[in-house]
């Protein structure tokens, strides 16, 4: 017995050989078992993501119907001055839009980039069948805003499909005739403001839930447990409920002729002609929000207060200690990992926040998420949408890297 | 048993695509959406045998885009404004519809004849006219406001007002009250002074707007107080007014005229259903019937001999329409091109107004 035999199972394969296929096996099967959640994470969220952040850089509304512009502007390097040859493919290109309706597509797309554009394309193509040679004198006489230098510095960058515009659009910015990036027209800017106000207003409730929520997480930390245990169905109850129904009981206590105001004319406080507008403005979807966020806040900081046991703080106490003092260097940065984790729960369930700013933000309360939601479903500006959905989303991810710099993330604690 | 279960379930299953009769029309709700239901949907399933399935929206013509763009059309017939059936005609998102399908009228005119000039395009067939009207709670109001100028006069009038979130009609309705006269106002509107000057008329009211969005709203603000005027659709007031009896006054000074179309979205599921739901409709008959269940006037020149009475059994329908002569002194009719070009430009104009402080 000079050689060690290799290690052999009963049916004679090398042990390492048999065991990894063990292992193999096992490894598959757990596999097997988050394959479902793999795909519905891929199915729900990669692959709509994907697609967003792909619409917001792509749009071939004009490139796929404008077959011998695109030709021309491909043939012909930019600064190039539209002549005969260009006119003539527009012309062509506006026959083909009448024939297969696609004006009103063609023109939006161009709007976006230059507003009060559409209507030329529409109107150009309904007449199209009507230009004849030489098509720079019919364009020109049917429109003279068909000789615009920025409507072909437009199209031209139009005529690829992969644009960046839709981003200088989403942050108040388009393109002047040159080429080069400039504000676009005071009372055209809007996002810009809008993601200021989102972030301000977003960073306000925060701060509102964190004082509303430390002393009602405080308290039911320290109640005995069959108190704490009721006030938390207080603290659960209304986060149980439909989010609807508690945006618009707001509704119905705050508005002019609600509940609040007709109290307030009833004791005598305020009077009739003066009764407070308190909803369908700022006012209105910072309350709303405040409540509705104020759970996301409490839990994480109760799940943290509840194990800080007693006796560090007696303890400040007998060392002789103020009970602020015993607060603000014993208690209280041990809660921070609490703070911290409700403070970025509901700064980022804020800044994405929809239904209650558009049924209680009135004008001034909008947030850049109702925006989004208009694009999507009312302008059907997609690419828009889909690059002020990003430039949110980049947004988040930013804050998230400051704060993991400034705070770091492991002091997160959810419970 | 189980098995006999299964086979007929499975039957069923088959039977009911190769039966089923149904037609999703979508519409805008509220007492507008009762009024087809009963003048147009309970006939047309008696006669047909074909269910029509009514779904509601703030304005059809923004989901059934969303629903061509998307490639998933579930909706067979749709009510749209006259600038959006031309707008999503030109962006080939409906089905082109030959009006020869249209019955004539019973005294042998010819459709095209038949119905008000305008009310037949390529991709649309009109049934009712209505307009947007300024209306007002006679309870929270001191005074009688009676021209367009009084929606925008805070100090006569103090109180909350409600205008409808979006570009038309509140640059109009601005304009006219500003002393536009309405032959001018969309060739005002055509130029970017025009458009400021608009803006900046809305501007004297902004801070005491309540904005709505569908037309179901208007009524309900009036009555709970929350504004004491409004802009509405005119047969919704009427409706919550004589057939409710709420203590509303409509304003004619000033109204917009437009119509309502039926169209077909590009790729409906049952196409010919719905050509056969909007020839039917569209009869004589069944547009007279329409009118008296509210306040709007039938497409056709034949049905209105044939409008009566309110269901009330004593209102008389014709005073209260919008195209009555006495209500016509300063009104406007839409201008379906000006928006169809320029809806996108305005409404981006008006949201950006609405945001900015």
């Amino acid at each position: 017995m000079t050689d060690a035999a290799p290690l052999t199972t009963a049916d004679g394969r090398p042990l390492k050989a048999s065991l990894a296929s063990a292992q193999a096996r096992s490894r598959r099967r757990a596999f097997l078992l988050v394959l479902p959640l793999l795909l519905f994470i891929l199915v729900t969220f990669v692959v709509p993501i994907g697609q967003m952040l792909f619409r917001s850089v792509h749009n071939d509304a004009f490139s796929a119907n404008m077959p011998n512009l695109v030709a021309w502007f491909a043939e012909n390097p930019a600064g190039t001055d539209p002549d005969e040859a260009a006119f003539a493919a527009l012309a062509a290109d506006l026959l083909l839009a009448r024939e297969n309706r696609t004006a009103g597509q063609i023109g939006t797309r161009v709007n976006y980039d230059l507003s009060g554009s559409r209507s030329l394309f529409t109107s150009g193509a309904r007449s199209a069948n009507r230009y004849e040679a030489p098509f720079r004198e019919a364009l020109l006489d049917k429109d003279e805003d068909w000789g615009d230098p920025q409507l072909w510095q437009v199209m031209r960058s139009a005529s690829s499909a992969y644009t960046g515009s839709f981003y200088l659009a989403a942050v108040d910015a388009t393109r002047d005739e040159t080429g080069a990036i400039t504000w676009a027209a005071e009372n055209r800017q809007i996002y810009i403001d809008l993601f200021v106000r989102t972030l301000l207003l977003s960073a306000l409730i925060t701060f509102l839930t964190f004082l509303l929520g430390y002393p009602i997480a405080h308290l039911l930390a320290t109640l005995p447990l069959r108190y704490s245990n009721l006030l938390m169905i207080f603290v659960l109850l209304p986060f149980w409920t439909s989010l609807l129904v508690r945006t618009t009981s707001w509704i119905v206590l705050l508005q002019q002729q609600g509940v609040v105001n007709s109290t307030l004319v009833a004791t005598g406080i305020i009077d009739d002609g003066n009764r407070l507008s308190m909803i369908y403005n700022q006012a209105g979807t910072i309350i709303a929000m405040t409540h509705i966020l104020l759970p996301f806040m409490v839990l994480p900081l109760y799940s943290v207060m509840r194990p800080i046991p007693p006796s560090y703080v007696r303890a400040a106490r007998s060392l002789g200690a103020s009970s602020w003092k015993a607060f603000r260097a014993v208690y209280f940065p041990l809660t921070v990992p609490g703070i911290a984790a409700g403070g970025l729960l509901v700064f980022i369930l804020a800044v994405g926040y929809y239904i209650t700013p558009a049924l209680v933000g009135g004008a001034s309360g909008q947030l850049i998420s109702n925006l989004i939601a208009y694009h999507m479903t009312t302008s059907l500006n997609w690419s828009l949408a889909a690059a002020l959905a990003s430039i949110l989303l980049g947004l988040v991810l930013l804050l998230y890297w400051l704060y993991d710099r400034l705070i770091g993330i492991d002091n997160l604690k959810l419970g | 048993m189980r098995k006999t279960l299964i086979l007929t379930t499975a039957l069923a299953g088959f039977a009911i695509p190769a039966t089923a009769q149904e037609l999703t029309v979508m519409s805008w709700g509220g007492a507008y959406e009762v009024s087809q239901v009963e003048a147009y949907n309970k006939p047309f399933e008696a006669e047909m045998g074909i269910s029509v399935n009514m779904v509601a929206a703030d304005n059809p013509a923004t989901p059934i885009k969303a629903q061509v763009e998307a490639g998933n059309v579930s909706v067979d017939v749709a009510d749209v404004e006259y600038s959006d059936a031309i707008r999503l005609c030109d962006e080939g998102l409906l089905e082109v519809i030959d009006t020869s399908i249209l019955p004539a009228a019973p005294d042998g005119t010819p459709a095209e004849d038949d119905f008000i000039e305008g009310a037949l395009t390529d991709c649309a067939v009109a049934n009712i006219v209505w307009s947007t009207v300024m209306a007002y709670n006679t309870e929270n109001v001191e005074g009688t406001p009676d021209s367009i100028d009084d929606f925008f006069n805070l100090t006569d009038f103090p109180g909350q007002r409600g205008l409808r979130k979006g570009a038309k009609a509140n640059l109009e309705m601005a304009l006219m009250a500003d002393g536009v006269p309405a032959a001018e106002v969309y060739d005002m509107l055509e130029t970017d002074e025009g458009v400021d000057r608009a803006f900046a008329k809305l501007d004297t009211i902004k801070d005491s707007v309540v904005w709505w969005e569908a037309g179901a709203q208007p009524p309900q603000l009036l009555a709970d107080g929350e504004v004491v005027m409004s802009t509405a659709y005119n047969g919704r007031i009427f409706n919550a007014a004589i057939g409710e009896g709420q203590p509303f006054e409509i304003v004619w000074d000033g109204q917009i005229l437009d119509f309502d179309l039926f169209v077909i979205p590009k790729g409906a599921p049952n196409k010919e259903e719905a050509l056969q739901y909007i020839a039917f409709a569209t009869d004589t008959q069944r547009l007279a019937d329409q009118a008296s269940w509210i306040s709007y006037g039938p497409a056709r020149l034949s049905s209105g001999p044939l409008v009566g009475l309110y269901q009330d059994g004593e209102t008389a329908m014709g005073p209260h329409m919008p195209t009555a002569e006495a209500n016509l002194e300063n009104a406007l009719v839409n201008n379906f091109e000006f928006w169809a070009d320029r809806d996108v430009e305005l409404n981006e104009r008006f949201n950006s107004w609405l945001a900015s402080n």
